[in-house]
């Protein structure tokens, strides 16, 4: 008799939970209660009873950029490289650029998430501005100005892990607005079950433009929070040590941009905490030279990269 | 007594419903293409070439890496951040469609942002550029030229993801 109370009281709590996750999730979620607008049941494309339960799955679970597939990402990622380019030019040197791809993609191999979509891919951006972007899925651009501020391939490659570093953890991602990624992912579903019409098919590209724009202008002008900076230089040394960089190149980096970059100026300097307190934040361990001096043949094919830039 | 049994069943029931996808170790390629390697690094040769949205059982794991196989007879490693424990549906019915909506087990593929509303965007961005995009995707490295990099570099490859 005892036992049975028990078990009933267990399992009835064990069902609170869900609710209770439910009822808390609903009250963050209002924006996407929205999205019942987007689904075509006034133009016949889905049963009112098959949107109801669309909407209340996409609504109930509540959507975030974790919800965001590679391939969605990928798309995502495409457009926002798209736009950067569209305000910096690329840099036509062939020589240059497989340097940085060569290096980039030998980095991006030894991450945490060396596998995305359609893999890792760098290109130079035609600037003197010091600066350097990580579209999402791996589309990574850096400029002129800031490969020009490197020493040695080891700073080189600290600039790309960073870049790296924000690709892994989707950063780049997190400045969607969660009622559009909700609302686009919920159209998804429809289209999904059939063919959408056209005001589905506006809606969705709507809010892949506001996704595009939402990453674009963050990499652009607002810049990454300083958490993410922080992660970004962590997983950035956590790289450069696999491979067998000098851990501390990215303090030396650091230490040159620190040097070079003119409080309050454009570029990095306006979307990234101050080079001191970046160094303050890494390990101290992080400063340390490590294992034999690097072999002629690295300083070598450093040496004809920066010539190029 | 009776209401304990239902609660108790339903309760087993839904556990089981989640937990078969993922107790028989079968996860889906969520990479547009990848490789199935004869040793667990990306320096290793390549056994057999897999793409999105197929489906792959788990033979072991070592480290980031998994064996798997795969239909058609294919064995080998590929790097787990290639996989995803979600069901990739290629050709999605209605059911399916809800079912993604709801859940985190499926996926569709090619729904959603894809090739036809990015052709919608460039239709109304039309200097945003593209070209160097398509151009930038264009620029790949082969194991053969990572290896003969690291290695000039003095530099090693990450293997086994055992570090």
């Amino acid at each position: 008799m005892k036992n049975r109370s028990f078990s009933e009281w267990f399992l009835c709590s064990l069902a609170l939970v869900p609710m209770l996750i439910l009822i808390a999730s609903c009250q963050t979620m209002e924006p996407a209660l929205n999205v019942g607008a987007a689904l075509g049941v006034s133009t016949g494309v889905v049963s009112q009873s098959q949107a109801n339960s669309i909407v209340r799955g996409a609504v109930a679970v509540g959507k975030t950029f974790q919800d965001i597939t590679p391939e969605q990402e990928y798309y995502i990622g495409r457009s926002v490289a798209a736009t950067v380019l569209q305000r910096y030019r690329p840099y036509d040197d062939a020589e240059a650029n497989r340097y940085v791809n060569l290096l980039g993609q030998s980095l991006a191999q030894a991450s945490d998430r060396p596998e995305t979509f359609a893999g890792y891919h760098f290109l130079i951006l035609d600037t003197d501005e010091i600066n350097a972007f990580a579209a999402p899925g791996g589309l990574i651009l850096v400029s002129r100005g800031m490969l020009r501020l490197c020493k040695d391939e080891g700073q080189t490659a600290a600039v790309l892990a960073h870049e790296i570093g924000h690709i892994q953890g989707r950063h780049g991602l997190r400045a969607i607005k969660s009622s559009r990624i909700t609302s686009a992912l919920t159209i998804l579903a429809v289209e999904g079950a059939k063919n959408v019409g056209g005001g589905q098919v506006a809606q969705l590209t709507e809010a892949f433009e506001g996704s595009v724009t939402d990453v674009a202008s963050m990499l652009m002008n607002s810049g990454y929070s300083r958490d993410l900076e922080r992660e970004a230089d962590q997983e950035a040394v956590v790289i450069l040590g696999r491979v067998g960089y000098d851990p501390g190149s990215l303090v030396g980096l650091l230490k040159e941009m620190d040097k070079r970059m003119a409080k309050g100026g454009p570029g990095f300097a306006k979307t990234h905490p101050d080079p001191k307190d970046r160094i303050q934040g890494l390990d101290s361990k992080s400063g340390v030279p490590a294992g034999p001096p690097p072999p002629p043949e690295r300083k070598a094919r450093f040496a004809r990269f920066i010539a190029e830039v | 007594m009776s209401r304990t049994r239902v609660l108790t069943i339903a309760l087993f029931m839904v556990l089981a419903a989640a937990t078969v996808w993922a107790a028989v170790g079968a996860m889906s390629v969520q990479v547009k293409n990848s490789q199935l390697r004869a040793t667990p690094s990306f320096l290793g040769s390549t056994a057999a070439s897999v793409s999105y949205g197929e489906q792959v059982e788990v033979l072991q794991e070592q480290g980031d890496w998994a064996e798997v196989s795969a239909a058609g007879g294919k064995k080998g490693w590929i790097h787990q951040s290639a996989l995803t424990r979600k069901k990739i549906v290629l050709n999605a019915s209605g059911k399916d469609a809800e079912l993604a909506a709801s859940g985190d087990e499926l996926a569709l593929a090619g729904k959603g942002f894809n090739a036809d509303v990015e052709a919608r965007f460039r239709a109304s961005h039309r200097d945003v550029d593209f070209a160097s995009v398509d151009r930038m995707e264009a620029m790949t490295v082969s194991p053969a030229e990572m290896i003969v990099f690291l290695k000039e570099g003095g530099l090693k490859s990450r293997t086994g993801g055992a570090q």
